[in-house]
């Protein structure tokens, strides 16, 4: 029992760590540009194909590095051409397009490399189990976990002690301030909604390993991702990524006691929150006004 | 001079929904595509009594649509086999769960309101996709049919005779239609268009803004639960795609398409989009990306939507 229990619970706790990079992305969008994008799981899957297609040529560890940067190029081209000019409109705009662009990139996904699930080979030496106890205990598990927890420490890094991260965190709170500063606000939300879709791509190229390719990949990612943020809060990226863990962890505990309800229960978890908490675990006040 | 021109459009639709059985073959069309389109509308129209004319944007309306069908469906099929009561529990069940969300997100504006309809909309569809004791999962509720309504005196074969079912939707259409375009005409749209001009100007005028934005949420989910009802009874079937978040999508594309400021104009993006779908669906296996475009294409160019763009021209 205690062996399911951790099973479900690594597993929980990784998915969450997906889901957590996923709306860390989305939050950051959110935050500065003020745009739901509804393509971030587009771009997740892409991110998981380019690394399919980038490790039968340069392998594991390389198609990990390029696979996510590629993701991160388009991204800055999609926002610069058809992002940038919905700036300042109602946000039912941007949001209406990055959905019609979500549509594209699942089914562009599935013309060009198909419906099924290509295989997509992880080192063995990391799939190869480090405890006979905890089977489930495999390298690649805890090479993901690593790797999700050095990615989140260097964006917080950057955030919070670079140039770039100051003036995301000061647009986040003022925009128009910052740009009569003269800081150019136009390059600026272009590079975060790039380090934003970095993530997705990221958490794709891991996924990919993890869940397995398919051209939902990235959509089955996105709605819990939406509900980690109201979790842990508008506003917060800190609780963004509790809220995203959190709701990992809930998934993984309930597929033990109750499978059936295992999507189920991320939705009561954000009733509760909105009941008990309406700002979410770590949200400003007044944010959500 | 503008009252006299809604009256003509009026009567150009109604002429158009009346007598669309008997020609729409002759432009391409069918019986069953033209049902369609009405539903559509219907649910259209009903987002966009809370979209266009209170100023409130919800990305979660499919969860509403496809409660109204599985409400329907379920309870013909399991509990009482007549239209009128599945049809009515239908209605309901999208009610009821609109009321109930609706309180938990009213005080959420914006962006962050959507987001929030957005995640409570996919919690129908997990429901519906898991629990196959009652929904039959994946694989939807089938293995029922519409029923002829008894009015005692005559029966009406809503079940053989598609013609009088699409009479019978048009029917709840005008109903529903009719009851939301009263609404508007009266101080209660006055006030939640007020709301969508300048919601702090319109709480110092004295307006209950949440009260106000919920009731519109409510009578927006009922109606939309109508549309999704009627659509099980079109199909006598139901599946988890009718509660799916594209669906969400789909119905605030079709507003837009069509021009949200304008009563109508959702039906008209409905019925382009439907018969979009028809003839993109039937052409090429990759019709998904081909609607992409039309969302992005539409977002792009047509902002204002087909009838908004005459409205702006007239106004400049």
């Amino acid at each position: 029992m205690s062996q399911l229990l951790l099973f479900n619970v690594s597993n929980g706790l990784i998915t969450g760590a997906f889901y957590a990079l996923m709306a860390l992305g989305l939050s950051m969008i959110l935050n500065l540009s003020g745009v739901i994008n509804f393509a971030h799981g587009g771009f997740l899957t892409l991110g998981a194909y380019f690394a399919y297609v980038l490790q039968q040529r340069i392998g594991f560890f390389g198609a990990l590095l390029i696979a996510p940067m590629m993701t991160a190029v388009l991204g800055l081209l999609v926002e610069r051409v058809l992002i940038r000019p919905l700036y300042g409109r109602d946000p039912l705009y941007s949001l209406l397009l990055t959905f019609g662009l979500a549509f594209i990139l699942v089914d562009g996904v599935r013309i060009i490399w198909g419906p099924g699930s290509p295989p997509y080979q992880v080192p063995e030496w990391l799939t190869s189990p480090l405890s006979a106890t905890y089977f489930f205990l495999t390298g690649y598990r805890v090479f993901m976990v690593v790797l999700v927890v050095t990615a989140v420490a260097a964006l917080f890094y950057v955030l919070n002690y670079t140039k770039l991260g100051l003036r995301i965190r000061a647009g986040t709170k003022d925009l128009e301030t910052l740009s009569t500063l003269g800081v150019n606000t136009r390059i600026l939300r272009n590079l975060n909604f790039g380090l934003g879709i970095y993530l997705a791509g990221l958490a794709g190229a891991l996924a990919a390993g993890f869940l397995g390719l398919s051209p939902a990949l990235g959509t089955s990612l996105l709605m819990p991702s939406f509900v980690a943020i109201i979790i842990g809060g508008l506003g917060s990226l800190l609780g963004t990524l509790l809220g995203g863990l959190l709701i990992g962890v809930a998934v993984g505990l309930t597929t033990v006691f109750y499978p059936a309800a295992s999507e189920a229960v991320i939705y009561v978890m954000l009733g509760l929150v909105l009941v008990l908490r309406p700002r979410g675990l770590l949200g400003e006040e007044g944010r959500l006004h | 001079m503008n009252g006299l021109k809604q009256h003509y459009a009026k009567i150009i639709v109604w002429a158009i929904l009346l007598t669309i059985p008997y020609w729409f073959t002759y432009v391409g069309g069918y019986l069953g595509l033209a049902n369609e389109i009405v539903i559509y509308a219907l649910a259209a129209m009903a987002l966009n009594f809370l979209l266009g004319f209170t100023g409130v944007l919800s990305f979660g309306h499919a969860a509403f649509f496809g409660l109204g069908a599985y409400g329907t469906a379920l309870t013909i099929k399991f509990l009482v086999p007549s239209t009128l009561v599945g049809l009515a529990v239908g209605v309901l069940t999208a009610t009821v769960a609109g009321m109930i969300i609706g309180a938990l997100i009213i005080k959420r504006r914006g962006v962050y309101f959507a987001m929030a309809t957005i995640a409570f909309g996919q919690l129908f569809f997990f429901i519906a996709n898991r629990w196959n004791s009652v929904t039959g999962g994946d694989d939807g509720v089938g293995n029922w049919h519409r029923l002829p309504i008894n009015l005692g005196f005559a029966k009406i074969p809503l079940f053989h005779n598609s013609l009088v079912y699409y009479y019978f939707t048009l029917l709840m259409f005008a109903l529903a239609v009719g009851a939301m375009g009263l609404l508007l005409d009266g101080p209660f749209g006055r006030s939640l268009m007020a709301i969508r001009e300048n919601e702090r100007r319109a709480r110092f005028l004295g307006i209950n803004i949440e009260l106000h934005v919920w009731i519109s949420f409510v009578i927006s989910t009922a109606i939309c639960g109508l549309a999704g009802g009627l659509l099980a009874l079109l199909d006598n079937f139901v599946n988890p795609r009718d509660l799916r978040f594209d669906l969400s999508g789909v119905l605030v594309v079709m507003a837009v398409m069509g021009g949200m400021r304008s009563f109508w104009g959702p039906l008209l993006g409905a019925a382009i989009f439907q018969w979009l779908r028809e003839v993109l669906s039937s052409h090429t296996p990759n019709w998904q990306t081909y609607i992409g475009i039309v969302f992005v294409l539409v977002v792009l160019f047509f902002r204002r939507g087909i009838l908004g763009f005459k409205l702006s021209t007239v106004k400049s």
